[in-house]
């Protein structure tokens, strides 16, 4: 059977998704320009002519990421003619999917050698942006119980039980988490900085990251109790969920996934792509899954998907040696180690969303980057990386270091 | 071929004068007649269009025009669809021939400009409406379950913007007098005489030969935005959301669906726009919904109102003075209604205190009126006049009509009947506010049982427009007359039902929280049975409502009826909510006026929360109940105590039951009444009679579909008899 092997994985640092972030003034394509020229610059033995396709996860592809962005950056990174380029969009998990379809291609034998990631400059592009019927249609909006995800998060911690304090006191780690894994140098071997035309350096740090303390965190508003009864979407919420006489509005800024910019690429290839590139494989893709729950609550999807993707790999929990779990908001990650049974201390290991930011397009394959490092740093063998998507899916990959 | 209804008239200015005139009813409708007319009027206007100046649109009717048809409406099904669509498209057609005729076209509203009447003065250039006593403008097909069909939603879009449109003129159907149309930019004048309407109307083609409607000016946008506009984009998904918030998800397709007409016409021309409009418009008049509240809200509620229960071959009657007995929330409301009507009224209570508190009550709601403008001080002044609160029996002298409102006891009520009739005019009407006590028993306390009559009143009386006449065994036809005559004079909506327990409206009703009650005892949680009352459409969830009542009211009501029935030899049936009404009685928690019920309340008496006990205390049988299981058990338990008030006469007419069920007891209004829910049923009453069954196999033999029931169902006749 042809494997799917991960021969690299590269991301921009994350930069604070707006004006005053520190990669505002850089335009998305120059994001994956930049990870395409150091792709080439680390693996001097590749032939860009074996590269087949540019797949690209982008949530939001209008204006600067509009008109399939994956190929003009390919273009406009002087890939050569051939080298195809498909922008995607499965909304926050677009770059693991991109991840996921890259290896399903290459692993069905079809196709050798392909550029999987993502890219989002939610600071020039802002999310939802692009409208949709799902939201905007009033039709469709209301036969379907649109809800904005905030109220899914909170009506998730609502049922779970997860009080303020909980959903605090998870984000509090994963900031100790990501300053931590920034002080071990855990990012160093995926991280890119992002320069200039003059090759001057725009940032090479995630800039998200900040000094918290529980104190601080308290004194937060709620994000969402403003829209869920000014918006009618708790009633809307409250009407399908209707065992629930009201929602605790726990999410706020500072226990949610920060807006950032940023893009993420992960070179897939078979092992003979490898061997005739002077490549060496650092993990392979085991398993991947796409599931969903009901889109109302929005967020629940993990838990599916991870079930089945560990059930496509004839695999329980207990082969599993992290979880990567994108910190979308903290009751998120919370229900999923809740549901599979998987302890905190193997979950979002590195940091996650919370502290480093979610780039909506890129963080599937930044995720995969992560999970990457951490199992060669760890000497772990497998990983999960999932995320909640909207709509209600959910996609997980279980990678396994070779 | 009869003769034109647009009749034509033009002047020496070249200016057109059509006036509708329907030679075949009172009032212009959409009438295939006037389509046919239209169609050649349009034709000729365009013909001569080069000798023309320009068109005034007016009516020779008291109205201008009232609207569609809706005996065809009412009847249409899902295989009506194509003709509606295409009727509806026909119409907008011809609207739009109108406004791009070429010529200045303007609207003379000279009178009620509703639904369909507004539509066509909308395709007009200008609109002028005449300040007409009583005259109302406004599209209200929401209220019917439909949409306005003819081009209104989409130039109202376009007039107004989607979020005004939609809120001030759409969504809830407001009915405005010409000055508030005005303000609401429906209408561009308003004028005090017939005459200035027509010279306006006239002085305005003169002034403006090059008129088109604002949509058919290049580079005309929206007001306020569509869904590419991203201010307006930002708050769009919130639209959806907050309608349903306020509508609770009852299944009332109309408003959702103009919104949907509206928003996806804003963003195509205007023809693919009127389309789209047309579609909704089909699946709606094509829908079950708006047969059921075009029936109850027109048809029935046209027939009450002409009082079809009132006996033939009486004069028309008319109170002039009347006597509430005791000043409490009730008689103080009575009195209110009263008052306004004109009559006199006196206010009697125990202690000139007492009434004069009562008094207070009228006060209050005028000083409010006024204050909003909706009134003046000269007339709060001289309905406050006519209120005399008084201690004292005698000042009832030639009163000719008693409104009794003590509390619910025989003896007292009968003493103060005994008091007040020496004053009384001798054929004067006796009635009793009660809502429980049979009025056979209460008309023995007073020696003229014949002219004894139950009217039964809804709080807050000066907001609920029913009134229940309850016909004692010895109340003779002349009072009945009376009866229906005097709610009316008080604006009341009369209903007429046989004495019994609870009459009609308390005994249904208690069957609604009764059955909300019990689904606790089998483990529902608390509160999905309130989403489950609003998502059916109550306007109140029944354990708030319980609460409201206070629970110690139904404990005392079944005992009574447990008396009852068992004096009378039969066997007393009780019903699963009787233990936990009882177990909350037991721990204090006696409902809002106590502090405590199903929900908790702070200091001040406002509800915080369901009682976080109640699942502890009667949670006990964990069950998950289908939710719609538990929205219908609560809609069939009073539609079927309901057929048990046919079978045993208590209720005459499908009407009744529609419009009291809706207008004094909360029954789902889109369901058009308790009766027409039975006939509107999925299935019709064969679905009715069998899902009936279901659930009677599941939840226990009170929901067994009565003989009655099963047999018409069998004979393929409806509950209305069609």
């Amino acid at each position: 059977m042809t494997e799917a092997y991960i021969y690299d994985a590269l991301r921009t640092p994350r930069g604070r998704g707006k004006a005053t972030g520190s990669l505002h003034a850089t335009k998305p394509v120059s994001l994956v320009v930049g990870l395409i020229d150091e792709l080439r610059k680390r693996n001097p033995s590749l032939d860009q002519d074996k590269i087949e396709d540019v797949v690209l996860g982008c949530v939001s592809p209008i204006g600067d990421q509009g008109g399939d962005i994956a190929k003009t950056a390919a273009i406009a990174a002087g890939l050569p003619d051939h080298v195809g380029g498909v922008q995607l969009n499965r909304f926050c998990a677009s770059g693991l999917e991109a991840v996921n379809q890259a290896g399903q291609r290459v692993r069905s034998g079809f196709e050798d050698l392909i550029v999987a990631g993502g890219v989002e400059s939610m600071s020039r592009v802002p999310m939802a942006s692009d409208g949709g019927a799902w939201a905007m249609d009033p039709e469709t909006n209301f036969k379907t119980s649109f809800v904005p995800q905030g109220i899914g998060a909170d009506l998730i911690a609502t049922l779970e039980g997860f009080s303020r304090e909980d959903v605090d006191a998870y984000a509090l780690e994963s900031q100790t988490r990501a300053a931590k894994s920034w002080a071990d140098g855990a990012f160093e071997r995926s991280i890119v900085p992002v320069v200039d035309r003059n090759g001057l350096v725009v940032l090479d740090h995630d800039e998200h990251v900040r000094e918290t303390t529980m104190e601080g965190l308290s004194g937060l508003k709620p994000s969402f109790a403003g829209i869920g009864e000014m918006g009618g979407f708790d009633a809307v919420a409250l009407q399908k969920y209707h065992w629930v006489e009201s929602i605790n509005h726990v999410h706020h800024p500072g226990n949610s996934s920060g807006i950032v910019d940023g893009a993420a690429l992960v070179l897939l290839g078979t092992e003979e792509a490898g061997q005739q590139n002077g490549l060496t494989p650092r993990a392979r893709i085991v398993a991947t899954a796409v599931s969903g729950a009901d889109p109302t609550i929005m967020l629940t999807g993990p838990t599916p998907a991870c079930e089945k993707v560990l059930a496509k790999a004839g695999m329980t929990v207990d082969d599993i040696d992290l979880l990567e779990i994108n910190e979308a908001f903290a009751a998120v990650p919370m229900k999923l180690m809740k549901d599979l049974g998987f302890p905190h201390e193997r979950t979002n290991v590195a940091g996650g969303a919370i502290a480093l930011g979610h780039p909506l397009g890129a963080t599937g394959a930044m995720l995969v980057g992560t999970m990457v490092d951490e199992l060669e740093r760890r000497d772990l063998r497998r990983a999960i990386v999932t995320l909640c998507i909207g709509g209600g899916m959910g996609v997980a990959t279980i990678i396994e270091r070779v | 071929m009869s003769e034109n209804m647009f009749r034509w008239e033009a002047d020496g200015d070249g200016i057109v004068t059509l006036t509708m005139d329907d030679p075949t009813a009172s009032a212009n409708t959409m009438s295939a007649k006037w389509g046919e007319d239209f169609a050649e009027t349009l034709q000729r206007l365009e013909a001569e269009k080069d000798s023309i100046t320009g068109v005034v649109l007016t009516s020779a009717k008291k109205t201008f025009f009232a609207g569609g048809n809706l005996d065809d409406l009412v009847k249409y099904t899902q295989a009506d669809a194509q003709k509606v669509f295409d009727q509806s498209q026909e119409i907008k057609g011809l609207l739009r021939r109108l406004e791009t005729l070429g010529k200045p076209v303007v609207a003379a509203i000279n009178g009620a400009a509703l639904g369909g009447g507004l539509e066509i003065a909308l395709a007009c250039h200008h609109r002028i409406a005449l300040d007409a006593k009583g005259s109302k403008i406004g599209l209200p097909e929401v209220t019917l379950g439909l949409l306005p069909g003819g081009g209104g939603v989409v130039r109202v879009v376009r007039l107004l913007g989607l979020a005004d449109g939609l809120m001030n003129v759409l969504l809830q159907g407001q009915q405005r007098n010409p000055r508030a149309a005005l303000e609401a930019g429906l209408v561009h004048e308003v004028v005090d005489s017939p005459e200035e309407l027509l010279s306006t109307a006239k002085q305005w083609v003169k002034d403006n030969p090059e008129a088109v409607q604002p949509w058919d000016v290049k580079g005309y946008k929206i007001p306020g935005g569509t869904p590419s506009t991203p201010k307006f984009a930002a708050n769009l998904p919130a639209f959806p959301a907050n309608l349903r918030k306020q509508l609770k998800n009852a299944p009332m397709p109309a408003p959702y669906l103009i919104m949907d007409a509206a928003v996806e016409g804003s963003q195509v021309d205007i023809d693919n726009a009127g389309k789209i409009e047309s579609r909704y418009f089909a699946e709606l008049a094509c829908g079950q919904v708006s047969t059921n509240m075009t029936r109850a809200f027109f048809f029935d509620l046209q027939a009450i109102n002409k009082g079809a229960s009132r006996p033939d071959g009486y004069e028309k009657h008319t109170a002039r003075k009347v006597v509430v007995l005791g000043a409490g929330m009730m008689g103080a409301g009575i009195a209110y209604s009263c008052a306004m009507a004109g009559l006199e009224v006196v206010l009697k209570d125990v202690s000139q205190e007492n009434a004069d508190k009562g008094k207070a009550y009228s006060q209050k709601i005028l000083e409010k009126a006024v204050s909003r403008g909706k009134s003046t001080q000269e007339k709060a002044d001289e309905v406050l006049a006519r209120i005399t609160p008084t201690a004292d029996a005698s000042a009832a002298s030639g009163a000719d009509l008693v409104i009794e409102a003590v509390f619910e006891s025989p003896d007292l009520k009968k003493q103060v009947f005994g008091e007040i009739l020496p004053h009384l005019a001798p054929d004067a009407v006796l009635g009793s506010n009660t809502s429980t006590l049979p009025i056979t028993g209460l008309a023995e306390g007073v020696d003229r049982p014949e002219d004894f009559v139950g009217l039964h009143f809804f709080s807050p009386v000066d907001k609920m427009p029913l009134l229940e006449i309850i016909k004692g065994e010895k109340t003779s036809d002349a009072t009945l007359a009376k009866a229906i005559d005097i709610a009316l004079q008080i604006k009341k909506t009369p209903i007429v039902v046989s004495d019994s327990r609870g009459f009609f409206t308390s005994r249904v009703i208690g069957t609604f929280i009764n059955e909300a009650v019990a689904m606790l005892g089998e483990g529902a949680a608390p509160s999905s049975i309130e989403q489950a009352g609003s998502q059916a459409g109550y306007p109140a969830p029944p354990l708030q409502l319980m609460d409201e009542l206070t629970l110690t009211l139904p404990q005392h009501i079944r005992e009574e009826t447990r008396k009852g029935v068992e004096a009378a030899g039969g066997t007393w049936v009780g019903h699963p909510s009787d233990a936990i009404v009882d177990r909350m009685v037991e721990l204090g928690r006696k409902g809002r006026s106590s502090g405590a019920g199903f929900y908790e309340y702070d200091e001040s008496g406002k509800r915080t929360r369901l009682w976080p006990g109640l699942s502890g205390e009667f949670g006990a049988a964990q069950g998950d109940l289908p939710f719609e299981d538990m929205q219908e058990r609560m809609l069939f338990a009073e539609a079927l105590e309901t057929v048990k008030c046919f079978d045993e006469g208590v209720l005459h007419t499908i009407a009744d039951a529609n419009i009291g069920s809706i207008m004094g007891i909360g029954f789902p209004a889109w369901t058009g009444g308790v009766a027409q829910y039975i006939d509107g049923y999925p299935g019709g009453l064969p679905g009715f009679v069998e899902r009936a069954r279901i659930l009677a196999k599941a939840y226990g033999d009170r929901f067994a579909p009565p003989a009655s029931l099963v047999d018409k169902a069998e004979k393929g006749q409806s509950l209305r008899g069609e």
